[in-house]
């Protein structure tokens, strides 16, 4: 479904991405960790289009991705939940809500999408009518989450999920990102605390300084647990 | 007691008309975090655009509005494409100063353009009804400051509407809170910019036609309304649409109290004094956000 190859990308002199190519299959979760700095939310946003590859290809269901524009991107079906959920915090819920649904093809099922986000996160119907810069941390994360979703994309893009949340939210959330899954929804996830996606992910992916230094599946992933310990203590 | 009750009237009335000079500026300057410095010529446009349409074609100043709004709205929308879209390329400090430094020269072009094609001569409305005037309570209402006032805030509530209601409208607010956010909804960052150009850009036009209407026009009166819409925008909160309205109001109230309590020749620098006063004791102005 989407396909990075060979991705090099600058921050004004610093290479910041170095020849990273990577894809996920439709139906899977997909998870991408690595430690501060790693360059994994640099990736999200190259894949979104708030930043361009220095060189390199990037494919989504047959569309090219390297020059577009970040709308045109939501278009194509690539959704993402930034880092710290970035929601419209002078707008309520359901305005919020109302806008991850802008692009036209998502603006006609506004009131199915609505309905489907109401039922994964029931605690943003009760308030809906808020302003969202009332709500807990947890709860700016459903939103954003939710948000995310009325575009109805293919493909979920989430940076660092958990960041701040408390325990049981984190749980929430992840029953959240599965139920989001098995609705059809390909997830890539970008996370610092790999113990939080081992149970979720199929596949994942180490990145570090900017490179894919390892890749696996399943058990795998246990195995990269230990590397990790090992690298920080 | 009349004279005082005479005197906040006409603060309210010009307070309105200083309110619209800002909210288009306003409108830009929250979305694109663009200080257009040359505003207050865009007013002047407008104010000029009001008067051609009258005495060469003998439009009713009220009934030109359309036209004036159009032309301007267009006049924004090119000057965006052509000039201002360039500067959003660059990082953060760059585009800042690269904004203010072409708004600036902008002013100058726009200035010298008017004193060439329409001389420096003042000129000013008037129409048949133009000294009517209705008298409350001992207090004189002119009809035309009246109506100015009617449109400023017909202007005022479109706006509010438009922002709410329609899906540019939270376009709009959605970039003007976070841009980003807004482009990963699948908002055209650029789209919004060139339409909130070019609608504060028709805001000034009919700023302008109000001017026009109510005093004279002349090339170089464009730096004294983007100083009043500054002045405004500070007191309002920046890129606090409702709040620009007040500060006008706050603003006019505040020059004629001067005029009337203290002296007529202290009436611009109450306006300033109390701009210093907001930004040192509430920099986010009387109901602007914490991040203002």
């Amino acid at each position: 479904m989407l396909k990075l190859e060979n991705i090099n990308a600058f921050y004004k002199e610093i290479q910041a991405i170095w020849n990273v190519s990577l894809n996920v299959q439709k139906g899977e979760i997909v998870t991408l960790v690595g430690p501060n700095g790693a360059g994994k939310t640099t990736l999200l946003r190259i894949i979104s289009g708030l930043l361009k590859p220095a060189s390199g290809k990037i494919d989504f269901l047959g569309h090219p991705l390297e020059k577009e524009t970040p709308n045109k991107i939501v278009e194509y079906g690539i959704s993402q939940v930034p880092e710290s959920g970035k929601i419209f915090t002078e707008m309520s819920v359901l305005e919020n809500l109302e806008l991850g649904a802008f692009v036209s093809r998502a603006r006609k099922e506004k009131d199915q999408s609505l309905e489907r986000v109401y039922e994964i996160f029931p605690r943003l119907a009760e308030r809906k009518s808020q302003m969202a810069g009332t709500l807990s941390g947890g709860e700016r994360q459903m939103l954003a989450i939710g948000r995310a979703i009325m575009s109805g994309p293919q493909l979920l893009m989430l940076d660092e999920p958990s960041f701040g949340l408390a325990p049981i939210s984190v749980e929430r959330m992840f029953k959240a990102v599965e139920k989001i899954n098995q609705q059809g929804v390909t997830i890539l996830w970008v996370e610092q605390n790999v113990q939080a996606c081992l149970e979720l992910a199929h596949r994942a992916y180490l990145l570090e300084n900017g490179q894919i230094v390892g890749e696996g599946k399943g058990k795998e992933l246990l195995s990269f647990e230990s590397v990790r310990q090992a690298y920080l203590g | 007691m009349q004279a005082l009750g005479q005197n906040l009237v006409f603060g309210i009335l010009v307070g309105a008309l200083y309110g619209l000079v800002a909210l288009g500026l306003s409108l830009i300057f929250g979305v694109t975090k663009f200080l257009n410095v040359a505003h207050g010529e865009l007013v002047m446009f407008g104010g000029y655009a009001c008067f051609w349409a009258f005495s060469l074609f003998g439009i009713d100043p009220f009934l030109s509005f359309p036209i004036t709004m159009l032309l301007l709205f267009l006049v924004g929308a090119i000057l965006y494409k052509v000039v201002f879209s360039h500067t959003v390329k660059f990082a953060e400090e760059t585009k800042i100063k690269n904004t203010l430094l072409v708004a600036f020269g902008l002013s100058v072009i726009l200035q010298n353009l008017a004193l060439r094609f329409f001389t420096a001569d003042e000129r000013g409305i008037t129409t048949s009804y133009f000294s009517t005037a209705f008298t409350v309570m001992g207090i004189r209402l002119p009809i035309i400051k009246l109506a100015s006032l009617v449109i400023a805030v017909v202007f005022l509530i479109a706006l509010q509407i438009f922002l709410k209601k329609t899906y540019m409208g939270k376009a709009i607010r959605a970039t003007t809170q976070n841009w980003e956010a807004a482009s990963l909804m699948g908002i055209d960052i650029h789209k919004v910019y060139l339409i909130s150009f070019a609608l504060g850009t028709a805001l000034a036009g009919a700023a302008g036609a109000l001017v026009s209407i109510n005093y004279s026009i002349q090339p170089t009166m464009g730096l004294g309304w983007t100083m009043k819409a500054l002045i405004v925008m500070v007191l309002g909160g920046l890129g606090n649409i409702p709040g620009t309205i007040i500060g006008g109001l706050i603003l006019g109230v505040t020059e004629s109290a001067t005029s009337f309590f203290i002296n007529s020749n202290y009436r611009e620098v109450a306006g300033l004094v109390l701009f210093i006063l907001v930004l040192v004791f509430r920099s986010s102005g009387f109901f602007g956000s914490k991040e203002g």
